[in-house]
């Protein structure tokens, strides 16, 4: 994750054009979101099969890969969406985001919804309602941890919802299925896990948005 | 004041306290903060180390029940896993099988080919075994554990272990426990090796798995020694039955019985097994650990400022860690076992304890003042911070309290450990970071500090002028340390402190020779702990040599037969007899009944080996036999029943005591067993000693060295490029600009790195800008065209321009003609004299001489000073010339220049437009002059007409502005035109707020000293003006000749803060000559003129202390600061030191050929640059130049100290920035494009380490952020 973001952005010298370039730097950026985003649906998807099965067979790694092959890409494409839309919105309705613009804060934003995940899969709560409240609170002391703005209130709350929707649907469907379904056959903390990670994944696009920001403003002035 | 408000205050005031008693005492804070972090870390060495190496518990047999779930108190050495059943009981049986005697006409596959065979009878035997007690029959069907599918990754596994029925696994396996596969199998090594993994492999393979011992010790190999072959039969039972086993190990016992055995079968082994952590779970831990060392990364790479980035970066990372240890400390020591794993937890734990705090209270830190004390820093940056500080941490708990209200036990925990971690880590910052940060910030004092002593005690002793005789020769120029600056590709840059650790590692070979001495350390224990390797060698030799022969044997090897060293376990060996189950025993042979007394197991050991033949091969039964399963792997039992899907994470297996069987076949037997292939493998060569396992295990080694050194050099590589990102190699713009990195952002306000310097174009002037002040908030410009910008000195925006613009646009004919003020001069002579206003000849040509000594340029100074004899010439030539003024340039051009001067131009300033272009030029521009001239005569003689004119708010434009000087928002202008004033403007709203006209002649140099404005006049004279706020306006400024006035008093009116300006003293005479210099500092006014001499005035008083004689021509530049150091330069360009409490020289050198162009002092040095385009730095105390830096030509009058060891020079449309203290050129900002060509004339250093610099029209704001020295 840090490796890819560290790479690719200060590359300077020859690149510096090429970065500048604001569609290749749009490329770029959503090429970066799509990786962190289908490399964190790896993960978490680990820690989820984690859970239902108590010790791994040998070939746990390549049976992830090959049970629903689409679910990385997919998650990749909304992050890189996501993460390009923060940052759009955000300039659309002309407050910038000032809160916490740092990398630290961003890694402690990413660490914290790891956690959120762990916790969802590890800890073992007494009912359903207490997982998803708790995770509902976690999700909402993300957001005012390392967000709090309106607009990225609404807009994950939003995604949160469409998201559900559309697994819901899937499922519905039978395309895709939990082990154990506790609420209209999706599991109940869904949202709250969708809603962190909207708000992660919009930390990131800003603060790469950041990023071309400053090389713009670098070449004005250089010019 | 609101609760609120007084709680801040409280808190404030606190932690200011709390601030100067860290920094007062340092070291005992330190000392205590490290005892009670180790206090409350001491619990934690009762934790059992992280790991997942199994545990294990013996037990007797005799008296074993299966284990309660609850915990039973009393049994206090039971580990709190012995709880409720064990997955399984594992039953080993231990078959050593040998064809006895050994015939030479065997051929090697007999070795193990008819042993292995005759685990088929024995798989049956132990299958069949019924046992038939009163309760009932029993076989192992039923207590077995029985196991189903394998786990469906496993599918080639599926031949060969068992599914649907008893877990029972042998080598039998192989041939799926049928004796006509084996019978039939042509290559049983063959058979056993293709299951096996390829490549290295450390958990329990196959056939560790069905061998039930490590695949050496078994034996099955063709270059086997001993010809004996080992394995077991392995049995998982679910359930346990005393009389069922001691009737399988009777009857086994019976058909085979091991004649010298002496195994111990009296204790079985509870092994628990920890979480076992496979690469999958590894994943997400991995990841998240990843998140966590980048967060730490990018938190701690904003701590700047400081002396030691790196010690407190560790100090800071060591504040979160051992917070955390403190916390897990405590709460084990209040009883609470942490249930969760803490590899797990921890990094969130982190994330949530936050290195912010740390991070905040440096910044608050640093940005105090820096001249306080370092106390009151301290204390300053704690009480500043405090309430930010405050509000997170009670934030932080009541966000940690809702999560303890949830009411899930591992939240719950979590949430605990938390708190203890946040308070401890409170705790932490306040005395210990706190203390670091102190200490750090002490250094960097002392830092300066001791850069700053030597020269002062050089300079207390005030050495009475060792004067250099007058004959030396003046400039030793071609000295040897003078820096010739090239082309920026030569520069060489000064290597930065990584680098030199990286050169240094490189140069001594550290790290080569860490790993070669770790490597030779690594082997050397492998070798020793080697089962087969040197220990038992040397401890066979020891034997060997022994004069007691077996006397040392407790300690050997056990094949060597003798009485093993059992582990003392409890529950006496005696007891042994009495487990054994005597009605169902057919104790046939005699052997059994005194087996296992260990007293007795030496000469029953000694025994069969007299009874059997010498040359067969000989199975001796050690202690190693006894717990043969600790030989295998510890993921042995786990992948075992990992296989089933069946976890012993968490749980625990208890293992029964081995039943040895041994077995001696007759050759006669191997041979009729033998397949038909086997004969066509070659016999062995005799003397192949050497053991292929060995060899092995050499080779794996090897490559694990090997792949560890290349991991290890790979990780360096890594760690050098995520600590050294910069490539140093470029300089010049490269170097200069591209380094904008992810800058730390706004939320704190860190600036940005070191190399992040990026000028600030400031424009807007239309002419060339010839003055420049700043106080550090605001500066000031003044252009030839008399326009005055103001300009903000942080963000360099145009904050006002005096006169507004359209005024301005009336005078743009003045303007031009401003550019060449020297004509303006010279023709304002003549006009006036006509006027008759002037008041002598030689005044005129004072002014005309004047002009360019105030201009900070050098070679007009140079120009004016080596010819002021030809004044009365000029006089004469210009007393005659019509007004014409395009008449009467050339001549007097060839007049004056003519010669050696011209050519001394030419040398000097050939490329620059801007420099030469104050010289009388036939160009354009030329032609209004007389226009302009013609306005100014028409104000200047009456009086009255002149005050209404300053009345109306419109101050003449016209007249340029010679000297400029800024603070507070105050600037004072003395202007040139025929009638002078002092002008005082609000340098934010661009009001004249004041102005005093009582001078005569145009003012050269301006001082502004707190609320004194001292000015030099062309005419030698000095004006001491105070000014006054919030008084009446005053009545100076209507002491006119007239007295009269009929316009509103002009300056002040429309203020509500009255500001006058009154001239409180005049020294007619200060110098003979026009005054080239005037500086203020520390109260006193120091006065350089033509007259080569200096003169040093009291500020207060305006009362000449002295006049400083040495200089054997005009001075041309002064230095005074604070610290009252005074250096005078002049034309002979000899740079003088003095002492100006004294009035003494103390040092004089002559340093370069030509003037002396600025003159800037620091603690230790001299900074001087010339005309001669060096830039030479002297040693303050000594006088000795240390060495020279080559300018280009032109530059070399602008040049500024930064701080103790940062000089900035001014080049061709660039600045250089140097180290003072080596010479090093460390980095090369170009200004702009447009600017190339163009020479940096002046440069000013501002207070918050910013340059300005004016090249032609523009102005350029540098900010050199990371400047840490104090600024004096």
């Amino acid at each position: 994750l840090r490796s890819g973001s560290g790479q690719t952005v200060p590359s300077r010298g020859p690149y510096i054009a090429v970065i500048t370039n604001r569609s290749t730097n749009l490329v770029i950026r959503g090429f970066m979101l799509f990786s962190i985003g289908v490399f964190l649906a790896l993960v978490l998807n680990l820690l989820q099969v984690q859970r239902n099965v108590t010790l791994f067979p040998p070939d746990v790694i390549s049976s992830i890969f090959s049970s629903a092959w689409w679910v990385p890409p997919c998650c990749g494409t909304a992050s890189a969406i996501i993460g390009l839309l923060y940052p759009c919105i955000d300039s659309r309705l002309g407050e910038p985001h000032k809160f916490k613009r740092e990398w630290s804060s961003v890694m402690r934003c990413v660490a914290v919804f790891v956690g959120i995940n762990h916790a969802s899969a590890k800890v073992d709560f007494a009912n359903n309602v207490q997982l998803s409240l708790t995770l509902a609170a976690l999700s909402i002391g993300l957001w005012w941890t390392f967000d709090r703005s309106r607009s990225g209130f609404g807009l994950g709350v939003v995604i949160a919802l469409l998201a559900t929707l559309s697994t819901q649907l899937l499922v519905y469907n039978g395309v895709f299925q939990y082990t154990s379904p506790d609420f209209l056959y999706i599991r109940s903390w869904l949202p709250c896990i969708f809603f962190a990670g909207v708000i992660t994944m919009g930390n990131i696009g800003r603060q790469l948005a950041l990023y071309e920001c400053r090389l713009m403003s670098e070449k004005t002035h250089q010019d | 004041m609101t609760v609120r408000e007084r709680l801040r205050e409280k808190i404030s005031a606190a932690f200011y306290r709390h601030g100067l008693l860290c920094a007062s005492y340092p070291v005992p804070i330190i000392l205590f903060t490290s005892a009670s972090i180790l206090t409350c870390c001491y619990p934690l060495l009762r934790l059992p180390l992280p790991g997942t190496g199994p545990v294990e518990f013996t037990t007797s047999i005799r008296d074993y029940t299966v284990p309660s779930h609850e915990p039973q108190g009393d049994l206090g050495e039971q580990p709190d896993w012995y709880r409720g059943p064990p997955v399984a009981y594992i039953q080993q049986v231990l078959v050593k099988a040998a064809v006895s005697p050994w015939d030479s006409t065997l051929v090697p596959v007999d070795v193990f080919r008819s042993p292995l065979g005759r685990i088929f009878t024995l798989l049956e035997e132990i299958r069949n075994h019924v046992h038939n007690d009163g309760s009932g029959v029993r076989s192992l069907e039923a207590l077995c554990l029985h196991v189903t599918d394998l786990l469906p990754g496993l599918r080639r596994m599926q031949a060969i272990l068992p599914e649907h029925g008893c877990l029972l696994v042998s080598p039998g396996n192989y041939w799926k426990n049928q004796r006509e596969l084996f019978d039939s199998d042509p290559d049983l090594l063959k058979t056993v090796h293709q299951h096996e993994p390829k490549g290295l492999h450390t958990s329990a393979t196959l056939r560790d798995l069905l061998f039930g011992i490590p695949g050496i010790h078994t034996g099955v190999s063709l270059y086997s020694k001993k010809r004996v072959v080992t394995y077991t039969i392995t049995m998982a039972l679910g359930s346990y039955d005393a009389s069922f086993l001691s009737s399988l190990r009777a009857r086994l016992h019976q058909l085979h019985p091991s004649a010298n055995c002496s195994l111990h079968d009296d204790h079985m082994v509870h092994v628990h097994f920890k979480e076992e952590i496979g690469i999958a779970e590894l994943i997400p831990l991995v990841t998240t650990y990843i998140i966590l060392f980048a967060y730490i990364y990018f938190s701690t790479r904003k701590i700047d400022m400081v002396k030691s980035k790196w010690g407190l970066a560790l100090a800071a990372v060591v504040t979160v860690l051992s917070s955390l240890l403190m916390s897990v400390g405590l709460c084990t020591l209040f009883g609470l076992t942490p249930t969760l794993n803490g590899g797990e937890i921890f990094p969130y734990l982190v994330v949530v304890i936050g290195l912010e705090n740390v991070l905040v209270l440096t910044k608050s830190v640093v940005s105090t003042p820096v001249d306080l004390e370092v106390k009151l820093r301290i204390a300053q940056g704690l009480s500043n911070e405090s309430w930010s500080i405050m509000k997170n941490m009670a934030t932080e708990l009541c966000i940690i309290l809702i999560g303890y209200f949830t009411l899930v036990p591992a939240i719950q925990e979590f949430c605990l450990f938390a708190v203890v971690g946040l308070v401890s880590d409170f705790f932490l910052q306040m005395f210990f970071f706190t203390t670091v940060l102190s200490i750090d910030i002490r250094r960097m004092e002392l830092a300066d500090l001791n850069r700053r002593l030597p020269a002062e005690a050089g300079m207390l002793p005030p050495k009475p002028g060792p004067l250099r005789p007058r004959e030396v020769p003046p400039p030793p120029r071609p000295s040897p340390h003078t820096i010739t600056l090239q082309t920026p590709a030569f520069r060489n840059l000064r290597l930065p402190k990584r680098l030199r650790v990286v050169y240094f590692l490189a140069r001594t070979r550290l790290a080569q020779r860490v790993i070669m001495a770790g490597t030779v350390i690594w082997i050397g224990i492998l070798v020793y702990t080697d089962p087969a390797g040197l220990r038992t060698y040397l401890a066979a030799q020891v034997s060997e040599q022994s004069p007691l022969g077996e006397g040392g044997a407790g300690a050997l090897p056990p094949h060597l037969g003798v009485a093993p060293v059992f582990p003392v376990q409890g529950g006496d060996p005696s007891s042994t007899l009495s487990v054994l189950p005597a009605p169902a025993e057919p104790t046939l042979l005699p052997e059994n009944q005194s087996r296992g007394h260990s007293g007795s197991a030496l000469p029953r050991a000694e025994l069969p080996r007299q009874a059997q033949p010498p040359p067969g091969p000989q199975i001796s039964w050690g202690a190693e036999d006894e717990e043969g399963w600790r030989r295998l792997s510890f993921r042995h039992w786990p992948s075992l029943f990992s296989y089933y899907n069946i976890t012993l994470a968490k749980r625990y297996i208890s293992i029964l005591p081995v039943i040895p069987v041994t077995l001696y076949l007759s050759p006669q037997e191997a041979m009729d067993t033998r397949h038909p292939q086997d004969t066509r493998h070659p016999p062995p060569p005799r003397l192949h000693i050497s053991d292929p396992p060995a060899d092995l295990t050499l080779y794996k080694v090897a490559a694990l060295g090997l792949a560890a050194g290349v991991l290890l050099v790979l990780l360096l590589l890594c760690l050098y490029r995520v600590l050294c990102p910069r490539n140093y190699g470029q300089n010049g713009v490269a170097h200069g600009r591209r380094r904008r990195g992810d800058l730390p952002c706004d939320e704190y306000g860190y600036s940005p790195p070191v190399s992040e310097i990026s000028p600030l174009l400031l424009r807007g002037h239309s002419m060339d800008i010839e003055c420049l002040a700043s106080d550090g908030m605001l500066l000031a410009s003044c252009c030839l065209a008399g326009q005055i910008r103001v300009w903000d000195a942080q963000t360099g925006e145009c904050l006002t321009v005096i006169p507004t613009p359209g005024l301005r646009r009336n005078s743009s004919s003045g303007c031009w003609e401003q550019r060449d003020g020297w004509d303006t001069a010279a023709a304002v002579d003549p006009e006036n004299g006509n006027g008759g206003t002037e008041p002598a000849g030689g005044g005129v040509f004072e002014e005309d001489e004047g002009y360019p000594l105030r201009q900070r340029t050098a070679p007009r100074l140079a120009l004016f000073g080596d010819q002021p004899d030809l004044t009365p010439l000029i006089d004469t030539n210009f007393a005659s010339q019509p007004p014409s003024h395009l008449l009467l340039t050339p001549p007097r051009d060839a007049f004056d220049f003519g010669g050696l001067v011209e050519g001394a131009y030419q040398n000097h300033e050939p490329p620059s437009p801007s420099v030469t272009s104050p010289y009388p030029t036939p160009s354009p521009p030329s032609g209004p002059p007389p226009q302009r001239r013609r306005s100014l005569g028409d104000i200047l003689p009456p009086g009255p007409q002149e005050r209404r004119f300053v009345g109306q708010g419109t101050p003449d434009w016209e007249s340029a502005v010679w000297a400029m000087e800024l603070q507070g928002n105050l600037i004072a202008a003395g202007r040139s035109s025929g009638k002078l004033e002092v002008r005082l403007w609000d340098a934010v709203e661009g009001s004249l707020r004041c102005s005093n006209e009582d001078g005569i002649s145009g003012i050269t140099a301006l001082a502004f000293l707190n609320n004194r404005i001292v000015a030099a006049r062309l005419n030698g004279s000095l004006d001491f003006f105070t000014v006054d706020i919030n008084k009446p306006l005053g009545i100076l400024q209507y002491r006119g000749p007239t007295g009269r006035s009929n316009m509103p008093p002009s300056p002040c009116y429309s203020s509500e803060d009255v500001i006058s300006c009154q001239l409180t003293r005049s020294v007619q005479c200060a110098h003979q000559k026009p005054i080239t210099v005037l500086r203020a500092a520390a109260g006193r006014v120091v006065t350089g003129s033509q007259d080569h001499t200096v003169r040093v005035y009291r500020l207060e008083d305006s009362c000449c202390l002295f006049t400083l004689q040495g200089h054997s021509g005009g001075i041309t530049a002064i230095y005074i600061d604070q610290t009252m150091v005074l250096a005078s330069g002049g034309q002979d360009g000899a740079i003088c030191l003095w002492d100006v409490l004294t009035g003494n020289r103390v040092s004089h050198v002559y340093g370069h050929r030509g003037d002396v162009t600025s003159l800037v002092c620091t603690t230790s040095c001299v900074i001087s640059s010339g005309l001669d385009d060096l830039i030479c730095i002297w040693d303050r105390s000594t006088g000795i130049k240390i060495y020279c830096i080559q300018q280009e030509v032109g530059c070399g009058a602008s040049l500024g100290v930064i701080s103790e060891s940062l000089l900035v020079t001014g080049g061709q449309g660039c600045v250089s920035f140097w180290d003072l203290n080596f010479g090093d050129l460390l980095q090369t900002v170009y200004l702009g494009q447009s600017s190339d060509g163009q020479g940096v004339r002046q440069l000013l250093v501002l207070d918050n380490a910013a340059i300005v610099c004016d090249f032609g029209s523009e102005l350029s704001l540098v900010h050199v952020p990371s400047v840490l020295e104090k600024l004096d």
